[in-house]
């Protein structure tokens, strides 16, 4: 009997111990399961929201920004905002809308300069250098140059004119004795900066930067193009290879 | 009941016997220096003087003094990426500051969540809302692993996104104001949930800074404890009351100063006891008053004694 009354007040003791403890671990797993899921909601960008230049790749810029802001404080132009609480990019990080205010390529850099942590890279010294996203015309049935106009407009701010952007002339085939300047985007100098994007005349911009993940190609690492291959080589890469002459069409009689 | 009736009266007679500025005096230096802090963020934005920028994750004071929260870049660490000497000497800068002067001295003096969660133990004690929910003390602990370890398994500072600490910061300085609805709901957890439910049990931040605390100079002493009269109104106002006991009771030959790192330092039993027992000093004071005169016969600690006072 003794002992069972002894059992009997141990025993309440200890399970209150061993649920509250338990309670306590699930309430805190609870709690960093959806602070995960919430984060992990988040990490992808919205096509139409630009990182500062000099940003990481967005995986490793979202472990590395503190969400303090100091580069929206250098930011001159007022182009970068910090995110608000799902509103898109994660909140508290800054990022930009070309369409509303691009970046204007500050030759000093002021909002990489002043990030504390890395998220904005230090290696970045020269701003024609950043990659903030990259240009493409979406709509070829809007632009007024495809249509045969000469708008320009795009052209005409690009802050790295005829190399981001050039002008490709072309034969009008609707009206058959024109030219159309097609506006082409070279990615390899294309700093995202969304001049463009913003300048366009149109309701709907025909040309948008778009994150590089989202628009830029990658050349496979295992290709080799053989006209670069052989420049670089300064000599035929199969030495002793005969160039036949190329066959031409008959000429009709 | 009596308890209840208690915390609605606390700081009553400190300020009867003493004044009104002596029982209040630290709770307005704290409310100053709360605003003090936010002022130097603000006045660059409303007034075009910047002295500093940033928010409490990271800031930088007259274009020279860098600043970071511990548990950010802890974050950070724990998302693998490795900041740059700006933060880390940030860092250093703060975790050198609260080894001297007080650890969770941060969440008393300059956390601006501090008067949400006040507010709410202050409604909670006018209106005598029960207790409620009841954490255990390991829960801010076991939180702030369970937070390290969202960061690392999605390799991003994830509490940044909710932290209401630095969300405050963010709506007063760049107008992020849903980031408020945050807040909103940390008053309503401590106000009908939990008691002292964010700040003494959950936030990781304060963690941080209690971890600090553990081995900070600048501490409040129980030194006139031989003139306590049991009445418990710092009982009632502290946030986070386990820690008053052992220095005030002094059992098993507990020294008078309050050493537990979850102390914040906040001075408001200091302002609230009728007795004046408590006071700032540093860890190694190990003074004690003499009891000079005799206490009225020993009520022992129950709160009849008290209630009479009252």
């Amino acid at each position: 009997m003794v002992m069972s009354t002894e059992t009997d007040r141990k025993t309440p003791t200890r399970r209150r111990f061993v649920q509250a403890t338990l309670r306590t671990a699930a309430g805190a797993g609870a709690c960093g399961l959806g602070l995960a899921l919430f984060a992990a909601q988040s990490r992808s960008l919205p096509a139409d929201a630009l990182r500062p230049p000099g940003a990481l790749p967005e995986p490793q810029f979202l472990s590395a920004c503190v969400r303090c802001g100091l580069c929206v404080r250098a930011c001159p132009y007022d182009t970068l905002t910090l995110a608000d609480l799902a509103a898109g990019p994660a909140a508290g990080t800054p990022f930009f809308r070309a369409r509303q205010i691009p970046c204007e390529m500050c030759e000093d850099i002021p909002c990489v300069k002043t990030c504390p942590t890395g998220a904005l890279d230090k290696s970045l010294t020269d701003i024609g250098a950043a990659r903030m996203g990259v240009a493409v015309i979406v709509s070829r049935d809007t632009c007024l140059n495809l249509q045969g106009l000469r708008c320009d407009v795009c052209y005409r701010v690009c802050p790295v004119i005829d190399q981001a952007i050039t002008l490709e002339q072309t034969h009008n085939r609707r009206t058959g004795k024109h030219a159309v300047f097609e506006p082409v985007v070279h990615p390899d100098a294309c700093t995202g900066c969304g001049k463009c994007e913003k300048s366009c005349v149109l309701t709907d911009a025909a040309i948008k930067v778009l994150p590089l993940g989202l628009a830029a190609g990658r050349q496979d690492e295992h290709y080799r193009r053989g006209w670069e291959e052989k420049r670089k080589a300064g000599r035929e890469l199969v030495p002793g290879l005969i160039d036949l002459p190329d066959r031409l069409p008959e000429a009709k009689p | 009941m009596t308890a209840r009736i208690q915390a609605r009266i606390a700081g009553r007679e400190a300020w009867a016997l003493h004044g009104w500025w002596t029982a209040h005096k630290y709770l307005i230096l704290r409310r100053l220096t709360q605003l003090g802090v936010l002022a130097l963020f603000l006045s660059g934005p409303l007034a075009g003087v910047w002295i500093a920028k940033g928010t409490l994750a990271a800031s930088l004071t007259f274009d020279a003094l860098p600043l970071t929260d511990p548990f950010v870049v802890l974050q950070s660490l724990a998302a693998r990426h490795w900041p740059e000497t700006t933060a880390l000497t940030g860092v250093a800068i703060v975790a050198g500051f609260y080894l001297v002067f007080g650890g969770r001295t941060f969440c008393a003096w300059v956390c601006p969540v501090n008067p949400v969660t006040d507010l709410a133990a202050w409604m909670r004690r006018r209106l005598g809302v029960e207790k409620g929910f009841s954490m255990r003390r390991e829960t801010r602990w076991l939180v702030a692993l369970a937070v390290l370890a969202a960061a690392a398994a999605t390799g991003t500072v994830a509490w940044e996104m909710i932290n209401p600490v630095t969300l405050i910061y963010r709506a007063a300085l760049f107008g992020t104001l849903a980031g408020l609805a945050v807040v909103v709901a940390v008053f309503v957890f401590d106000l009908v949930v939990a008691r002292d439910g964010w700040c003494g049990h959950v936030c990781p931040i304060g963690t941080a800074y209690a971890l600090i605390g553990k081995a900070t100079l600048l501490r409040v002493s129980a030194r006139g404890r031989a003139r306590c009269d049991d009445c418990l109104d710092c009982f009632a106002v502290c946030p986070e009351s386990h820690v008053i006991a052992p220095a005030l009771r002094g059992r098993d030959g507990a020294g008078p100063v309050i050493a537990s790192g979850d102390c914040t330092a906040c001075g408001r039993c200091v302002d609230v006891c009728p007795e004046r027992v408590f006071a700032f000093t540093h860890r190694f004071d190990t003074r004690v008053d003499a009891a000079v005169p005799p206490p009225p016969p020993a009520a022992g600690r129950s709160a009849p004694a008290a209630l009479e006072k009252a």
